[in-house]
């Protein structure tokens, strides 16, 4: 299914909250979940990195998140899992 | 199929012997001068009766991989060609050795180099035991010098593939290919069941099926340290394999003052030429080494301590000969004779050849 | 709500797949490799393949495919997948066999053994990532390397009186007898992804319904190969591949 703006209006006004976790040993910091997600809760931390060099992925803006997994569909590195509630 | 004595072509043997074996599988590519072995297999269609799958492959390339494919599934499988070809096999056969993977190959020699001649040669001896492709490996390496031993071989072949986890060989000149003699079919067995080749093949890529871990089949690793160890597991199975699966055979050795040694049917003309010389009073025997590889060092080694000279008979400028050289060791004169080109020499010929090289005798 | 109430186990949607085995890949960071294992990791578990399925590993970076998805596997010789999957699913007609191969692998040194294992119908999934590049060797021209697309072997671009022209091999593989699914697909976007997915689903289920060879290619990034940021890769695919090697079903029937 493939998310729309509509969608995301309809989230909102459903109360639909999202969370991911990273494996931030795992992530390799390549950015595109950064860039697939459709509502800018993701960065790249600026600072930290893990391990192997990595600025790994994290929730700049988690409030925002929709657990829509756009983020973890497009991850090469099977990093990211995602939650979701609907507050009735 | 009960046993059977029919008179038929080496090449047409193999297919039979196959069938018979209970082969899984043969994948191959028409060359001359061994295409009876796919068209026979063909035309029994043993995939109605045991099962056994034959493909004509798109090349002798894919057909070595196919093989490589089937035996890495835990598989009975072949595949047959001529110099040519096998040449083509190279690769597949260097990565089924590197994946410690059972299979038959065979070639029925012809003379090259290049695409030469459809007629019969010996002068893939080289090709055939000392590696042929890339890396250090070894292959079993048969030699039959009849019809029967043709049918024999696949089986023995086959079994030693498996025993050893390493990759045979039939080596066949062109002549045992084509020629037609009597020879006793074995009676048929039949293949083994999925659920045996998962237990007698513990390694092999069968999928799964609830082992709990996965088998993977390869020849890579990136790991130096391991990659020697993989290397020398190779290495100490082709001791093994030195040390119990040498053969060959003695013909009049007991009393001899020079020994011929030759392979294949060239080995048949030979012992015509000795019977000859024989007839002259001139003590001459003959070893036939039947693994090409191992190479019966011991035997050679064991005789050139009690005779005057040797002289190898072979279908090529003279390769087996250099085997025969270390096993003597600068200890007596070792000769050659061979012809090339599909040229095959008279008992006559071998004679003269003996005569030119050991003049005193 | 606070994040810990949302991260509970009962909320979780989305799942590292089962049968990706716990290790990190070799992939450049942002590769599609990693983004199309996941998938087939995740299409062999619903599809009830785990015990079942043989892949077969090409030569070049996938070479290590084996490493990642926890199902038989065969490492096969560079271009040689598709004969070795032709004498597995042979001589086992129980497996679901494929083969996962490069474009180099696939198109340039394996071309025969490809279309002539589609030409007989093999009942077998081949798996095709064409990034227009040679990723493991350092990133030389691949068969399907755009014209004008610079390389390690063509820095100055692909020159077709040089190099002659990239090769649509999939259109050829859809011109065969042999074949019943031929598609083209991308895991550039989250929907692209669900698309390669019930794509490779699909491709899967013929081989089980004996159907003939399905070929799934997936135009692909190489952002290491390409000089490009992972997100640049995808912008410069959408942009310049997606011309040459249009998405969508090219034979289904």
């Amino acid at each position: 299914m493939t998310y729309t703006f509509n969608n995301y209006l309809q989230n909102i006004m459903a109360k639909i909250h999202g969370a991911i976790t990273v494996d931030d040993k795992r992530c390799k910091g390549c950015d595109l979940c950064v860039v697939a997600c459709p509502v800018d809760v993701l960065a790249l931390q600026p600072k930290e990195v893990n391990d192997r060099g990595y600025h790994f992925a994290y929730m700049a803006n988690p409030e925002k998140c929709i657990g829509c997994g756009s983020c973890a569909l497009v991850c090469p590195d099977a990093c990211i899992e995602v939650y979701r509630v609907v507050e009735q | 199929m009960e046993q059977e004595v029919k008179l038929m072509k080496g090449n047409e043997a193999i297919a039979h012997a196959a069938i018979r074996y209970g082969m899984d599988g043969y994948f191959g590519y028409p060359i001359t001068p061994q295409s009876e072995v796919l068209e026979t297999l063909a035309a029994e269609k043993p995939w109605e009766t045991t099962g056994m799958v034959v493909l004509q492959a798109e090349s002798e390339v894919a057909a070595i991989n196919m093989v490589y494919g089937g035996a890495a599934a835990g598989k009975a499988v072949m595949t047959s060609s001529s110099s040519p070809g096998v040449s083509l096999k190279q690769e597949g056969i260097s990565y089924i050795a590197g994946a410690r993977l059972p299979a038959l190959i065979i070639n029925v020699m012809r003379g090259g180099p290049g695409l030469g001649t459809i007629q019969p040669s010996q002068a893939d001896y080289f090709q055939a035991t000392k590696g042929g492709g890339h890396g250090d490996y070894h292959l079993i390496v048969l030699s039959p010098a009849t019809v029967q031993e043709m049918t024999d071989f696949v089986g023995l072949g086959m079994d030693l593939a498996f025993k050893y986890r390493v990759p045979s060989m039939i080596l066949a000149d062109g002549i045992v290919g084509q020629m037609m003699e009597k020879v006793v079919l074995p009676p048929a067995r039949p293949r083994r069941t999925d659920a045996e080749v998962r237990e007698q093949c513990p390694w092999a890529a069968t999928g799964k099926h609830g082992r709990g871990h996965r088998n993977v089949v390869t020849s890579l690793e990136l790991e130096s340290s391991i990659m020697e160890k993989n290397n020398e597991i190779l290495q100490d199975t082709y001791k093994l394999i030195s040390a119990n699966e040498v053969r060959y055979q003695e013909y009049f050795t007991d009393d001899c003052e020079y020994l011929i040694v030759a392979f294949g049917t060239v080995a048949r003309i030979a012992l015509k030429a000795i019977e000859e010389a024989r007839a002259a009073g001139i003590k001459i025997g003959l070893l036939r080494p039947i693994t090409l590889w191992p190479f019966p060092t011991q035997a050679i080694s064991d005789l050139a301590a009690r005779v005057k000279g040797i002289l190898t008979v072979e279908l090529n400028a003279g390769q087996m000969i250099e085997d025969v050289r270390l096993a003597v060791n600068g200890r007596i004169p070792v000769t050659h004779f061979g012809r090339m080109g599909g040229m095959i020499p008279t008992p006559g010929e071998i004679l003269d050849a003996f005569h030119r090289d050991f003049p005193n005798a | 709500m606070n994040i810990q109430d949302i991260i509970k186990p009962e909320n979780k949607t989305y799942n590292r797949p089962r049968l990706l085995l716990d290790v990190n890949t070799h992939y450049c960071p942002g590769c599609s490799h990693g983004v199309v294992h996941k998938l087939i990791a995740e299409v062999i578990d619903e599809m009830g393949l785990e015990d079942t399925a043989v892949g077969v590993a090409p030569v070049g970076c996938a070479v290590f495919a084996y490493n990642y998805i926890d199902i038989d596997w065969v490492e096969a010789a560079h271009g040689r997948a598709p004969a070795i999957a032709t004498a597995i699913s042979r001589l086992n007609p129980g497996n679901v066999v494929f083969t996962y191969q490069g474009d180099g692998d696939l198109a340039a040194i394996g071309t025969a053994e490809t279309i002539h294992a589609a030409n007989r119908g093999e009942n077998i999934v081949i798996v095709f990532i064409n990034n227009a590049i040679y990723g493991m060797t350092g990133g030389q021209m691949a068969p399907t390397t755009l014209l004008g697309q610079k390389t390690a072997t063509t820095p100055y671009g692909r020159q077709a009186d040089l190099n002659g022209y990239p090769i649509k091999i999939s259109d050829i593989l859809a011109g065969l007898d042999g074949t019943c699914y031929v598609t083209r697909q991308s895991v550039h976007t989250p929907a692209a992804v669900r698309k390669a997915k019930s794509a490779l689903k699909k491709a899967f289920q013929n081989a089980l319904d004996k159907r003939g060879t399905s070929v799934v290619e997936v135009v692909s990034t190489c952002n290491s190969g390409w000089k490009l940021t992972p997100a640049q890769s995808n912008e410069w695919m959408v942009e310049n591949m997606f011309v040459k090697y249009p998405l969508g079903d090219l034979k289904n029937v």
